[in-house]
């Protein structure tokens, strides 16, 4: 018996150590290199990319909080060595046989090496083990076509099939154009999943990055036990651009920010980058004793 | 069927005449007690809502509405509904629910309101939180597409165990002009848009979205709308009948929004 457990154990930490060699490679593929700078599209001041790294790219002048990929994100929130990828090859066939899109998701795929929007991981933040599903913002707007809706579905069967937490960072231009009505099926899709993890006990938090709107809103981002938003993210159901057409005037400012959405009433708290992992850490710990009551 | 482009279908959807969720109420349903209010703020006359009788049997009865004079129009916002709306219809829901009352649901709109209330109060909490809700029912929901579908207005009605579409109606991620000044930043190729978006009844019934389509009249609903009225009227019995049926109602709805959509999967090596 002993060879067999040894091999078994030999084989799991082989695999364990290819998907962190995997994720750091990401991280390390999101990251821009460490040399040079970016223009902060908030304040146009230039921050260089050693301190951008460092302030985990929240601009050291303004506040202002650049959108990060979604294995930089787990990368900055995961204890270290937890990270498993679920589901990594998951994509969605072109059915709706629309003009383009296979070479638009083509050369998406080459740009962010992602295979859709969506990444979901299991790990552990602080100790406590929970699902994590991120939507990146680089691929496609973060849009939510079917594979999207699917691996949001999924993440949230199983988190509750093994009784975990379920944490989503948003990011979205909403639904995915190029695959129509399915993808707007896929709001209905994600939201009686996490209806039903929701009636079965489960802990949800949602997690508003920018920018985040449409269908991404209209549906499980909106649905959280808790719902958090870093700082001026821009969260709506219509775009800015259709208001202002629909009523013909120009908009307030601040509108559609975390802190307006705050303010009506749609946010529990906003939360600065910096801070996040330890407010999560502590929801965490607050519903630890019955992750799932029932 | 009679051969229309995608683009045809979408104007005789869209067709001011066309019978609209009031008039399916009168021609369908009897006893009929119109319900108002979300409880919160505010009456939105873009959803209507009542508890009625379906041959006999209690049912909540919920629709856009779209108006049909000018008045009417701007009463009902042109069919784009508010958060107070989707409210409202969720409070009618909970209701059917306790008394265990099948609900039928009408779809006819351009997609919720994007304005600037609408943000204020919510209108993507209150689309999500129908989705939410409307995917828990234990009592049959049948809805029925009979204009335009449009977008997350049009689905925060559609959760059903059914879903028909009839012959003309059209149902989408969102409407043509929108489509396409997305995509390719010019409204004005609308009906371009409609030839590849899949929208029309016969793509979704392919496609696994729609269930049945109800075939219309010659030219459209609105040149004979008591065939159409009698139609849905043996679909709406029909599939109520099949859904009665069904042990757990909630699992059926899940199962059918859940196949929604094929994946394809890279074996992890």
């Amino acid at each position: 018996m002993q060879p067999l457990f040894r091999s078994r154990r030999d084989r799991l930490d082989r695999l364990r150590r290819q998907r962190e060699e995997a994720v750091e490679a990401a991280a390390r593929r999101s990251a821009v290199p460490p040399s040079g700078s970016q223009t902060c599209p908030g304040c146009g001041a230039e921050c260089a990319n050693q301190d951008l790294v460092r302030s985990e790219y929240v601009c050291p002048h303004c506040g202002y909080h650049l959108p990060i990929g979604a294995y930089l994100r787990l990368s900055l929130l995961l204890d270290p060595f937890t990270f498993r990828e679920l589901w990594p090859g998951l994509t969605a066939p072109n059915a709706l046989e629309f003009p383009g899109y296979e070479e638009k998701l083509s050369s998406q795929r080459e740009k962010t090496a992602l295979c859709d929007a969506a990444v979901a991981a299991v790990g552990k933040l602080d100790g406590i083990s929970a699902v994590f599903a991120v939507l990146d913002s680089r691929f496609f707007m973060g849009s939510m076509g079917v594979a999207v809706g699917e691996k949001i579905t999924r993440a949230a069967e199983y988190a509750q099939k093994h009784r975990l937490p379920l944490v989503i960072f948003s990011a979205s231009g909403g639904a995915r154009m190029q695959e129509g009505i399915l993808s707007l099926m896929q709001m209905a899709k994600t939201s009686a999943a996490i209806r039903r993890f929701s009636d079965a006990g489960g802990l949800y938090i949602s997690v508003f990055t920018h920018p985040t709107t449409g269908g991404v809103t209209a549906s499980f981002a909106s649905l959280g036990d808790v719902t958090l938003a870093e700082p001026g993210a821009l969260i709506g159901f219509a775009g800015p651009r259709v208001i202002r057409q629909t009523i013909g005037q120009e908009l307030p400012d601040g509108f559609q920010r975390a802190e307006y959405l705050e303010e009506h009433g749609f946010v529990d708290q906003i939360v600065p980058r910096g801070q996040l992992r330890d407010t999560l850490a502590q929801l965490l710990a607050l519903h630890r004793k019955g992750v799932l009551h029932r | 069927m009679s051969e229309l482009t995608a683009a045809q279908r979408v104007k005789i959807a869209r067709t001011l005449g066309r019978p609209g969720t009031l008039d399916f109420v009168n021609a369908l349903f009897t006893d009929v007690f119109v319900c108002k209010g979300d409880r919160l703020h505010r009456e939105d006359p873009s959803i209507f809502g009542a508890i009625a009788r379906f041959h006999g049997r209690p049912v909540t009865v919920l629709g856009h509405r779209k108006g049909r004079t000018f008045e009417e129009n701007m009463k009902c916002n042109f069919g784009m509904p508010s958060p107070e709306g989707y409210r409202k219809a969720q409070r009618l829901m909970r209701q059917a629910e306790k008394f265990g009352r099948p609900i039928f649901t009408f779809i006819d709109t351009p997609g919720a309101y994007p304005g600037l209330e609408a943000e204020a109060e919510g209108q993507a909490e209150a689309i999500a939180s129908s989705l939410s809700l409307m995917s828990s029912l234990t009592v049959p929901v049948i809805s029925v597409v009979t204009g335009e579908g449009g977008s997350g207005g049009a689905l925060a009605l559609a959760v059903g165990n059914r879903v028909l579409l009839l012959e003309n109606a059209v149902y989408s991620v969102l409407s043509p002009e929108g489509f396409a000044s997305i995509l390719w930043k010019d409204a004005g190729r609308a009906d371009e848009a409609a030839g590849v978006m899949k929208l029309t009844a016969a793509d979704l019934l392919r496609l696994g979205v729609a269930d049945q389509v109800i075939p219309e009249p010659e030219g459209g609903a609105h040149n004979d709308p008591k065939a159409v009225f009698a139609a849905v009227d043996r679909a709406l019995t029909r599939h109520l009948g099949q859904l009665l049926r069904e042990k757990d109602l909630s699992a059926h709805r899940y199962q059918k929004f859940r196949a929604m959509g094929a994946v394809l999967e890279e074996t992890e090596t």
